[in-house]
């Protein structure tokens, strides 16, 4: 899945897509009927919200529609961000390996900064705890193999400000 | 949290269903009454088991910036440092890590001209050096857990 062209889809969104963002980005109501709920209150049909909302799933606007675990109350409690220096010639296609590991929630390459950050691909590793993230990088490290010339795991010590994205 | 509750999550981390019943569809699939699966998702909720359910959008193609930053911040600085980053609106996230490269915010602003704007504002705030590293290229985003 990959994205990087992105304005295209962006201007095609009008002011009622745009206000069933606003409407539903804090979640969905837990109604029987949870899209007639949200136009109700845009004072909308149900069919437009159904219609519209099917489109910017369609389009990638929408990623997905579902529950998000809070994987630290659940018991995932080492989440480790890997980071890894790689040959930038096979950034794109190790990175595509990396994010296929059913322990990594997110992967993307990213720009380094010579000499004091070498790391260009980015993979947030999920565990138990710290040792069981550490086993995990180790099975991307030898996944790797000589291709890996460098990696760490930074470790979150304390979140420091978390607000959800408000993008409308 | 018990066998239905997990099943449940499996399930809703795939997909949720765009229908005028989409719980009722999504009970069926389980075995479960559809007012069971809507009060289990709420007391999920409420217990902090689920951080969200809905829809997640894609920022930027909704014409928004975003970029994840960091600053190699001493630790005799890092308070001070803490409070102007965070005092920032378009600062969404942001983390201490232990590593020298110690302070890791995401910056969401609503034009994607606006996130080098805002690194120079953040930049003459705090005296230290920002390093801008969004996203080239994405391989994966979602979660998996299987529990």
């Amino acid at each position: 899945m990959d994205s990087d062209s992105t304005s295209d889809q962006s201007r095609a969104l009008d002011q009622l897509d745009r206000q069933i963002v606003r409407a539903t980005q804090g979640g969905l109501p837990l109604v029987e009927r949870p899209y007639a709920e949200v136009a109700r209150r845009l004072g909308v049909s149900a069919d437009d919200v159904i219609r519209r909302m099917q489109r910017m799933l369609d389009s990638g606007i929408i990623r997905r529609i579902g529950a998000v675990p809070n994987h630290y109350t659940l018991g995932f409690r080492g989440n480790g961000m890997s980071v890894w220096d790689v040959d930038d010639a096979k950034a794109d296609e190790l990175g595509r390996k990396i994010g296929a590991f059913d322990f990594v929630s997110h992967a993307y390459r990213r720009p380094r900064y010579l000499p004091e950050w070498r790391y260009n691909l980015f993979a947030m590793v999920h565990g138990k705890d710290r040792d069981e993230v550490m086993e995990k990088v180790a099975l991307i490290a030898a996944m790797l193999g000589d291709q890996d010339r460098g990696h760490e795991v930074l470790f979150s010590t304390r979140i420091l400000k978390k607000t959800g994205l408000r993008i409308a | 949290m018990d066998a239905t509750d997990r099943a449940i999550i499996n399930r809703l981390q795939l997909s949720f269903p765009i229908c005028e019943r989409p719980f009722r569809q999504v009970a069926a699939e389980l075995g479960i009454e559809e007012s069971d699966l809507i009060a289990r998702l709420e007391s999920m909720l409420a217990r902090k088991q689920l951080s969200r359910f809905g829809p997640m959008y894609h920022a930027e193609r909704l014409g928004g910036g975003l970029s994840l930053c960091a600053i190699r911040v001493p630790e005799a600085d890092f308070e001070r440092v803490n409070t102007v980053v965070n005092g920032f609106p378009e600062v969404a996230h942001n983390y201490a890590r232990d590593h020298e490269f110690s302070m890791w915010f995401v910056l969401a602003t609503e034009t994607p001209d606006r996130v080098d704007e805002v690194l120079r504002e953040i930049e003459q705030a705090t005296g230290y050096q920002v390093y801008n590293m969004p996203k080239q290229r994405e391989f994966f985003v979602g979660l998996r857990f299987d529990l």
